[in-house]
């Protein structure tokens, strides 16, 4: 594992992009976007998360071994969201499907 | 003989003997506090989809509880914890560096960051009760066709905050170990596993509550 010390300014930019993400999840959910509100959401929320991930955890400089178990986390997590939704959204107790 | 001893001596005395050397045992170290991330995220990711199946089974239920979660409160939280989770990653660069009163001081702003969260997060939560918003059987809820429903979203949205904010006194103790380990001279720059370790866990549950902000906060309020 490469561990030379990482800059303060990375983690600067990186808190302040995470700052600035916060600021537009919050603004974007004031807006009447309809089911677009919680895509957008959602997309932020991943963003954030893999900023936190790759930069705070440190996975971009991490061994393939590590990689491939945080990958292996995010899939089996995947499995399990996918399947659950995929009965109880496909049994029509909802009149109109929405999105999650 | 001479020659063992002379291995037995020459190597870092934080490195067991069961290890190549230091940056093997620093790989075990992240690996297996990975595995145990990992089932945290599958603990959490249960959670996760029990709501979003209760959330689409009862929308409109939702879009009436979604109007008493705090927003402000929720997203100065976020804040806080983002701030939390840049003085954490400091803390282990300081770490790196051998910088002990560096490391010290980021510990403690970390820790006491973690204690502003919780303090907010007391401050909802005796909203909800004064609001009698806590499931159960003192519960009273405004719209009369949602009282069960609305039981439902309400213990969610405690057990999934709650949970997190055990993760965040259990954090609060680990980060008080850590300062006292500093304090002790535990760490030098070639061996700081511990605070690499607990940083990851706190960035871990600064992740869930990343998710847990626009979910249980943001999204609802517009249908």
């Amino acid at each position: 594992m490469n561990h030379q010390v990482v800059s303060v300014k990375v983690y600067a930019a990186v808190f302040c992009a995470l700052l600035a993400l916060t600021i537009t999840t919050v603004a974007v959910s004031k807006l009447e976007l309809g089911e677009f509100n919680f895509i957008a959401a959602m997309t932020i929320a991943v963003i954030k998360g893999t900023l936190v991930v790759m930069f705070f955890m440190d996975v971009r400089r991490a061994t393939s071994m590590t990689k491939l178990f945080v990958g292996a986390g995010m899939f089996w997590l995947a499995i399990l969201l996918v399947f659950l939704l995929s009965d109880y959204l496909s049994r029509g107790w909802r009149p109109s499907l929405r999105w999650l | 003989m001479a020659d063992s001893e002379m291995t037995l001596a020459s190597h870092e005395p934080e490195l067991q003997h069961h290890f190549d050397d230091s940056g093997q045992q620093l790989e075990s170290s992240t690996l297996g506090m990975w595995v145990f991330l990992v089932t945290e995220v599958m603990f959490f990711g249960g959670m996760f989809g029990g709501y979003t199946v209760y959330r689409n089974m009862y929308p409109e239920a939702f879009a009436s509880t979604s109007h008493f979660m705090n927003v402000t409160i929720g997203a100065i939280n976020t804040g806080v914890l983002i701030f939390s989770s840049f003085t954490m990653v400091l803390a282990v660069r300081s770490a790196q560096l051998g910088q002990k009163k560096a490391l010290i001081a980021f510990l403690i702003l970390t820790l006491i960051l973690g204690c502003v969260f919780l303090g907010l997060k007391y401050v909802e939560y005796h909203e909800k009760w004064v609001d009698h918003h806590i499931p159960g059987p003192g519960f009273q809820y405004a719209d009369s066709r949602y009282f069960h429903q609305a039981q439902i979203l309400f213990f969610l949205y405690f057990a999934m905050t709650g949970m997190h904010a055990i993760h965040m006194i259990v954090g609060a103790g680990l980060l008080t170990t850590l300062i006292v380990m500093a304090a002790r001279n535990r760490f030098s720059a070639t061996w700081y596993t511990p605070v690499e370790m607990i940083g990851l866990y706190w960035h871990f549950v600064d992740i869930v509550w990343i998710f847990l902000f626009p979910l249980l906060y943001l999204i609802g309020h517009t249908r």
